[in-house]
């Protein structure tokens, strides 16, 4: 048995699963220690399904902690930025794209040094020892702790900045160090930022590991606990504590795969439905769809692995406004204040949840104090919900023709009709916490993302054999059983402008975590 | 006209210049971190015009050349801009007066500012194409007879390489197994002018035009749409003044292919309400649409798919299904529509059957 857990703003879910069956499932406040608001969940789980704390094999915890704290600029350390690739690059030093207050808190200096690597390979320089060591001796009397270490191309040959780490290590052993290799994608820039995030949040993340570590011991847990990544799969504790920035986009991933697992579909639009927004995203050969173009987390310019998401101002405390004839909905919402602001709730706010109460969809709070709308605002609203909910959909379809549709979250009693464009509406069980389940069913994976020169049809199928087998090693690595990992994408893109047929080649492997189940 | 280009407003000038590269062209977002490094370093830009332009003045280009996806790993450095202009310099034994850009529309319109101010140089109002183009020669430059060589380009280890040639495509065609080799992305200079020459070879007012563009589509504080906005900026630019939104609605189809090292393809945007479409070539930048069966824009006018709601340019690689956008079009410069011109960059030069017909005409119905 597993335990998913999704550390929301508001909310801490927990679900048990045994092999395809959930067996249970809690809600429980979110704590400003994050680990009570677990250790309650959890306890509150196990009790209610009746099992010992021993019976449990896993538990997989899904967070946005570190993305919030990023964003509201919480707990963030001074990090020095260590780039190398000198003498390319140097007009546009690390830092250069970050917003003044962030730089202000993140900054703790910079250094641009011989290394790194062209397209092909060659290297532009060799890497300056010397250099590093002077950087290591200048980030020591700073008293800065975190390194972060970029370089160009490192994501074809990552031999300089693995150099670099040992490096540092060997002559300050107290610095941690992030790697930008292990991080982003093409782009030095948005993979120099990633490493840099990343670095700023690491202290963070040991106090975090601790407290998800504190949370499950008073449940008497004894089992590992696994962490949720960017793209839906699994890290371990020891990984989150280097690597916390891989669980920026977690939340959205989770509800899109947990709605996957809860219906068996692999090629659907997931609605999810909160509070305050909706997010649409789409599911994909049973993942989400990636986003292709950069994405922006704190006003900080990334590349990370993350789910095309569209997010729009409709949740259940969404605030309906009357004008003349025209009802509208949102973007305004009572949010969390919903059980005491709505309407049906006592309060004297009319939110969308108001709508669906008065319109029979559902039933909570005292139906009485809505019977008094008129059926025109009713289905002027039930119309306006139905178009910002259509409107998503087709933004998000990337071909004509209608799809399928799984509606999530604790909002989806909002939508009772099939949008426009969808073929059919699932609406599963359990689907108010397939953020939880989402996490729980994570598998590990492994990616590369290289140049290859491609020559001929022969050097192609070398080129891919080669990407497969690093990417099923790295899944592996990661803690996949080995007999289950599978390519799950490949793709091959021709560099524009280029002879020698320079080849950008990516490729992804998934496998089930390896445990005793 | 602006007076120079300042940390306040090189922001307007990227999205401007976005606009201007029809599709193409190349993101700007890296050259604009380089100018606000450039700028916060050596101050702010000056702009001269082109009537300002002394017979013995000394122009030269700047640019960048090579692989997108190079570019973003090895960014860009003024230095080696630097030693490309210097060499050609030296050859010539002539020294800059000015600096210009050859591409306002995409990522080269903001190379030349940035170097511009290391140098401490003005930068002409002015470029080479009005937009964006996918050769080298294809610039008012060489349709007004500058020659295209002595061509440099440099690395970032002080290695430069100058090409002396018979013509412009010949300079290319050597240039890039050179830069290939060099790390496939470099600086580049060409186009070597005086300020005689300039004055008939530039196409005057673009880089006042790219900051008018962006900072109407970023002025919040109007009123009127972003769209609005934009349009009416157009409208008031001595040549873009030809402008309306030929087309709104949401992209329905999309043909990519980019297989011959160009992107190649052709997008349909279906009306939100009622049954038009429209249909878009593009190669790169985008070439001509057609509404509903009626021509409405072709090369070397300029027609640009941009987002409905913010009005900025959506490029080529990043058009998708379901994106809400509008077609804008506007007039190109006159430069670029004489006889001789529409030999080098007209319809016909990108395999088009269409002949070139004035936008003026063409949305005659909508200006």
């Amino acid at each position: 048995m597993r335990i998913g857990v999704d550390v929301g703003g508001t909310n801490t879910d927990a679900v048990l699963l045994s092999g395809k069956k959930v067996l249970g499932a809690v809600k429980r406040p979110t704590s400003g220690d994050v680990s009570s608001g677990i250790s309650e969940a959890v306890g509150a789980l196990i009790s209610e399904c009746d099992v010992k704390p021993g019976e449990i094999s896993a538990v997989m915890i899904g967070t946005t902690h570190f993305t919030n704290a990023f964003i509201q600029r919480r707990e963030l350390v001074p990090v020095y930025a260590l780039r190398i690739g000198f003498p390319a690059a140097r007009g546009i030093p690390p830092f250069a794209s970050w917003p003044e207050d962030l730089k202000t808190l993140v900054c703790g200096g910079s250094a641009m040094v011989p290394g790194g690597f062209e397209f092909d390979g060659r290297e532009i320089s060799p890497l300056d020892e010397a250099a590093i060591a002077e950087v290591v001796t200048e980030a020591r009397a700073k008293g800065i702790g975190q390194i972060a270490v970029s370089c160009i191309f490192s994501q074809l040959n990552a031999d300089h900045e693995s150099r670099a780490a040992a490096l540092i290590s060997e002559l300050a052993p107290e610095m941690e160090v992030s790697l930008s290799s292990e991080l982003g994608r093409v782009g030095l820039l948005e993979r120099e930022n990633a490493a840099i995030m990343n670095a700023s949040l690491r202290p963070l993340a040991e106090t975090i590991t601790a407290a998800f570590h504190r949370a499950l011991e008073e449940q008497g847990i004894t089992a590992p606990f696994y962490i949720s990544q960017n793209d839906g799969t699994l890290m371990s504790a020891d990984y989150m504590q280097r690597y916390p920035v891989m669980t920026f986009a977690a939340g959205p991933t989770n509800s899109i795969r947990g709605a996957a697992w809860l219906t068996g579909a692999n090629e659907a639009i997931v609605v999810d439905i909160g509070g305050t927004t909706s997010d649409v995203g789409v599911l994909t050969g049973g993942f989400p769809r990636q986003s292709t173009v950069h994405v922006d987390v704190g006003g900080v310019r990334t590349n990370f692995r993350m789910p095309d998401i569209l997010s729009i101002g409709l949740g259940g405390g969404s605030r309906i406004h009357e004008d003349g004839d025209t009802v509208s909905v949102g973007p305004d919402s009572v949010g969390y204040r919903l059980l005491s602001e709505g309407r049906v709730f006592g309060g004297d706010t009319l939110t969308a949840s108001d709508i669906a109460v008065a319109s029979g969809q559902i039933s909570f709070g005292d139906p009485e104090r809505v019977a008094d709308l008129s059926p025109a605002l009713l289905s002027g609203a039930r119309a306006a919900i139905s178009h910002l909910i259509d409107d998503a959909i087709d933004r998000m379809k990337t071909m004509p023709g209608d799809i399928p549709m799984i509606l999530v979250g604790g909002g989806s009693v909002l939508v009772s009709e099939t949008p426009r464009g969808v073929s059919e509406m699932m609406h599963p069980d359990h689907a108010g916490v397939a953020n939880a389940i989402g996490a729980a069913i994570g598998q590990v994976s492994g990616e590369v993302d290289r140049i290859y020169n491609i020559a001929d049809s022969e050097a192609r199928s070398e080129a891919f054999a080669d990407a497969e087998a690093q990417a099923k090693a790295d899944a592996i690595s990661a803690g996949a059983a080995p007999d289950s990992v599978e390519i799950v994408n490949i793709e091959a893109v021709p560099l524009q402008y280029l002879p020698g047929g320079a080849t950008r080649v990516v490729c992804r492997a998934v496998g089930d975590l390896a445990m005793a189940e | 006209m602006i007076s120079a280009i300042t940390l306040d407003n090189i922001e307007h000038l990227a999205i401007g210049s976005s606009f201007l590269g029809t599709g193409g062209g190349g993101d700007p977002y890296l050259g604009s971190l380089l100018c606000r490094e450039a700028i916060a370093k050596y101050g702010p830009v000056p702009v001269i015009s082109v009537d300002e332009l002394r017979d013995e003045d000394n122009i030269f280009i700047a640019a960048a050349m090579g692989a997108p996806t190079v570019m973003i790993e090895k960014l860009f450095s003024i230095e080696d801009q630097h030693r490309a202009v210097t060499t050609l310099e030296r050859f010539l034994d002539r020294e800059a007066s000015a600096i210009i850009s050859a591409e306002i529309g995409g990522c080269n319109s903001m190379m030349p500012v940035a170097y511009a101010a290391m140098r401490g140089l003005p930068i002409v109002d002015g470029d080479g194409m009005g937009r964006a183009f996918p050769a080298l020669q294809m610039t008012s430059f060489n349709i007004e007879g500058v020659a295209c060589a002595p061509l440099t380009i440099a690395d970032e280890h002080g290695n430069s390489v100058l090409y002396q040639t018979t013509t412009g495509l010949k300079a290319e065609e050597l240039a890039r197994p050179v830069a290939a080799a060099m790390g496939a992305s470099v600086c580049m200079s060409c186009y070597p002018m005086t300020g005689a020459q300039a004055r008939g070879a530039v196409i005057p007012k673009t880089l006042s035009g790219a900051v008018a563009i962006g900072e109407a589509i970023s002025l919040s504080s109007d009123p009127r749409t972003p769209l609005e906005r934009l349009v009416a900026a157009l409208r008031g630019h001595e040549y873009y003044k030809d402008a309306a939104v030929v087309f709104q609605g949401k992209i329905t189809a999309l043909d990519r292919d980019t297989s011959k090292g160009w992107v190649f393809g052709n997008c349909s945007i279906a009306a939100m309400t009622g049954s038009e479409t429209a249909e878009l070539q593009f190669q790169n930048e985008n070439l001509l649409v057609s509404v509903g069966g009626r021509l409405r824009c072709v090369v070397p006018d300029l027609v640009t798919i941009v987002d409905l709601e913010t009005a900025h340019a959506i490029p080529t690689e990043r058009l998708a299904y379901g994106q809400r956008v509008a077609v804008v079009a506007c007039s190109a410069p006159p430069l670029l529509t004489t006889a001789r011109a529409l030999e080098v960059v007209g319809p016909q030069c990108f395999g088009l059957d269409e002949q070139y017909i004035p936008l003026a005409e063409l949305i005659e119905d909508l200006i």
